[in-house]
């Protein structure tokens, strides 16, 4: 009985995690300016860790876990170094 | 598929209750991404999906592993305490270099009036 909510539960929450990572996908494609698809690049790499972590529960490895952590430190740099080259024009000066 | 055969009922409720309701936060903030008008309002939605939605998430994942496993797994702090710091981070400079490339307005002119203005 446990074993059926707890699948459930995570069946429902990948499909939200999904249909939130098609959200943020659309608005990297229909994005007016560059700051938007950034903001939508940065969602997206949330939303993708946070299907991660669903991953990890719902196969009871903590492997996914790790990939969750790199996921979210490659999301930061990346976001940083794109807003950097909005700003300056270049990503190291 | 899942190890929650031997799970106790109520890790396995909890769980489900954190999990469901941080990813419904995080489509939440995310359809406001997708629905809300200008950039600066947009700014606001997606940080419901990284504060409230990873927390819901990270705690079911701690309760799930603590409950599996018998010992307290606290390695998903990791995970909390980095999004927690670097959201903000990286949404400053997005709006410093924001503010830096001027107003809202739509792109600029397309390029068939500027060969028309170069042909002059």
């Amino acid at each position: 009985m446990s074993a059926t909510i707890l699948v459930w539960a995570l069946v429902v929450a990948q499909t939200f995690l999904a249909i939130a990572m098609g959200c943020a996908a659309f608005r990297l494609l229909i994005g007016p300016r560059a700051q938007d698809r950034i903001l939508g690049l940065d969602t997206l790499y949330v939303n993708a860790m946070l299907l991660l972590l669903t991953f990890g529960i719902r196969t009871g490895s903590t492997l996914y876990f790790e990939i969750a952590l790199v996921i979210a430190l490659l999301g930061f740099v990346a976001t940083v170094a794109l807003a950097k080259f909005l700003m300056r024009g270049e990503v190291i000066e | 598929m899942t190890d929650g055969t031997d799970l106790p009922a109520w890790a396995a409720i909890l769980t489900a209750l954190f999990v469901v309701a941080g990813a419904g936060l995080t489509l939440i903030g995310s359809l406001g991404l997708l629905r809300l008008g200008s950039f600066y309002q947009r700014l606001h939605a997606p940080t419901l999906g990284t504060t409230l939605g990873t927390g819901g998430i990270l705690i079911g994942s701690m309760i799930f592993f603590s409950a599996l496993g018998t010992r307290p797994v606290l390695h998903e702090i990791l995970i909390a305490v980095f999004v927690t710091v670097t959201t903000p981070v990286t949404f400053i400079l997005l709006v410093r270099a924001t503010r830096q490339r001027g107003t809202d307005l739509p792109p600029p002119s397309p390029p068939e009036k500027n060969t028309k203005d170069l042909a002059h």
